[in-house]
């Protein structure tokens, strides 16, 4: 879609609430008249989007709710009759249990490597697609779109056996480099693991950044770099002066949506390590509570700490970094 | 950019081109090379195989292989509960993001919001209380037990992307339709439909991808074949025998459904690209 033709079509004016009533109708009357039609289209409103609304509080307000009232009992389905009432007591000991904060410290980890070789090669990439000649910009278009669409537990077993000590061929491949030899078990330490796992996180979520940033491209204004370029900028210069100030919005957005999806890694670690070595991450380890053990109370209680752990990356995003979501997000 | 390009441009957009392409599909080619090795060269440690052998696709597709059943009834579980969810998503997402784009209500910025925070809502903050609810009220292990949390998935992106391809759509056109002489049903039909079918279109692809790469739903809500969608099943597959690694054929399931993603991919890039971005970034 050309650019001008949606410049158009967002200066499209609201709807008239009251076509051709406020000239020859008293003022008062005009007044009611709005009022009814805009009650009419409010409720017309909620009859077309309400459903959707609904639906949505329902699959995730009602349970997480339900997760906090579960949290505060000591609760197993293994011994369902001996649930009882425990307060905060579950969080007391998840929080003052060292697994705990070591799966932080490794979910932690994990998003913020991950984040940053996302942005750096998806920023790469979003500027190699910028300049490519159309043609070639389809198929680079359609290229990435395969590991974006390719689902998360096939790419988990395509990098894990690629690297596997049994199956794999990168110990023979890159013997070369040092501390990599056919005796390299990856899956059996923590660092190498935490870098496969990263490796195929980075992999399949790369597209997604790299798209989010070349449409922010797109909106950098192109007679700025021109400008720029006559002025003798350096390409670096041109890149750090006026191409990132101009699209700082989008790059916000697209690190702080997949810093929340880097976060809640799961897939990946569960088909390669399944959190052996160290490698464990949150989602694991609630995962391994509830459905492994069926310690219903406290895995409750890591689900609500978990969901605490988003809000708080949110917050930390929107107050200290300014993301403006709604706004980067098409909401006028 | 001009139109001509230098030598020195030709081969440095070929040498980017190719680290491009190697990047993005290696994986594909490795799991792939991986499918067609026989169960003595699984553990060649070469990256082609040194025998070609299509076993891996037969013990999953053909009669009487050993985990053929496992894996068809995942494929069928996945497709059926997939393209339900997105069904009902982009439905309700279209109503909404109709109302969204046309109407003036209060509340418009309360859904939006909503949408957003639905879709940075950690899945697995949601699958304990939902497995022990679903056990007791019957919908553990079944199809309805999977579609209802992957509306938690499916329907905040389609509202997003939908409101975005909504805004752009020119209305006013319909009622231009009108004024030339076509009843509000034909203005509707004939003008907007065709407008609106393409965003529609998109978001549903869009919406069908993240339902299909479900995992975590899919191993904490199913027990059996009756609703286990591919994902999980490839997670519990087991070996033809108790001491053989499954490694040939879940390379072989996973081939078998990355076919469907990468005929997408080709077929429908522009969409899926203007999809994707559509809902993130002002346009």
């Amino acid at each position: 879609m050309s650019a001008d033709t949606r410049g158009a079509r967002r200066a499209q004016p609201e709807p008239d609430p009251a076509p051709g009533a406020t000239d020859l109708v008293p003022d008062k009357k005009a007044k009611a008249a709005r009022s009814d039609r805009a009650r009419a289209e409010a409720r017309l409103g909620w009859y077309l989007a309400g459903p959707a609304f609904v639906v949505m509080l329902a699959v995730t307000l009602y349970p997480i709710l339900q997760a906090f009232y579960d949290s505060l009992f000591n609760y197993k389905l293994t011994a369902p009759d001996d649930r009882s009432f425990v307060g905060l007591g579950n969080y007391v000991v998840i929080l003052t249990d060292p697994v705990w904060w070591r799966d932080f410290a490794v979910t932690f980890l994990i998003m913020v490597v991950s984040v940053v070789v996302e942005l750096v090669l998806g920023f790469a990439l979003a500027l190699v697609m910028h300049r490519a000649i159309r043609r070639l910009r389809g198929l680079l278009r359609t290229a990435i779109l395969v590991p974006y669409g390719i689902i998360t537990v096939v790419s988990a077993f395509a990098w894990f056996y690629a690297f596997d000590i049994t199956s794999g061929y990168v110990n023979s491949w890159f013997d070369w480099v040092p501390g990599v030899g056919p005796d390299l078990n990856w899956f059996a330490h923590q660092g190498t693991s935490l870098f496969v796992i990263i490796a195929s996180e980075v992999w399949k979520t790369t597209p997604f950044i790299s798209l989010l940033l070349l449409a922010g491209l797109a909106q950098v204004p192109g007679d700025l770099e021109e400008a720029a370029k006559v002025d003798g900028a350096t390409a670096w210069q041109r890149f750090t002066r006026v191409i990132v100030p101009n699209m700082k919005a989008a790059i916000m957005v697209a690190v702080l949506f997949r810093a929340l999806d880097a976060f809640r890694i799961f897939d990946n670690v569960f088909i390669m390590t399944n959190g052996a070595n160290n490698t464990e991450v949150l989602s694991l380890l609630a995962y391994r509570t509830s459905i492994g053990q069926l310690q219903i109370g406290m895995g409750s209680a890591i689900s609500v700490l978990l969901f605490l752990c988003v809000l708080g990356i949110c917050f930390v995003a929107i107050k200290l970094f300014k993301v403006d979501l709604a706004g980067a997000r098409g909401e006028s | 950019m001009g139109s001509v390009l230098s030598t020195r441009a030709r081969v440095w957009w070929a040498v980017i081109t190719v680290v491009v392409l190697v990047g993005a599909l290696f994986p594909v080619l490795s799991i792939l090379m991986t499918s067609f090795k026989g169960p003595s060269e699984i553990n060649s440690g070469t990256f082609l195989p040194p025998q070609w052998s299509t076993d891996n696709y037969e013990q999953i597709l053909a009669t009487g292989g050993s985990a053929q059943e496992l894996f068809l009834s995942a494929l069928r579980n996945s497709v059926g509960i997939s393209l339900i969810a997105t069904v009902i998503a982009v439905v309700l997402a279209t109503l909404a993001a109709y109302a969204i784009a046309r109407l003036n209500f209060p509340g418009k910025r309360l859904i939006l919001t909503t949408a957003l925070g639905v879709s940075i809502f950690p899945v697995v903050s949601i699958v304990t209380p939902l497995f022990n609810l679903w056990r007791n009220i019957g919908l553990y292990d079944t199809w309805p037990g999977l579609i209802i949390p992957y509306l938690s998935l499916t329907l905040p992106i389609s509202i997003w992307t939908l409101a975005a391809f909504f805004r752009q759509i020119p209305w006013e056109l319909e009622q231009a339709a009108q004024v030339d002489g076509a009843t509000p049903w034909q203005a509707f039909r004939k003008v907007i439909v065709p407008l609106a079918a393409p965003g529609v279109f998109t978001t549903a692809l869009i919406a069908f991808f993240i339902a299909w790469n479900d995992f975590i739903y899919g191993i904490s809500l199913t027990s059996t074949s009756a609703a286990r969608p591919v994902p999980a099943a490839l997670a519990f597959f087991t070996g033809a025998s108790y001491f053989e690694e499954p490694t040939g054929a879940i390379s072989a399931a996973a081939v078998v459904v990355t076919i469907p993603v990468v005929i997408l991919v080709v077929l429908f890039q522009r969409q899926i690209v203007s999809g994707l971005t559509q809902g993130a970034v002002k346009g």
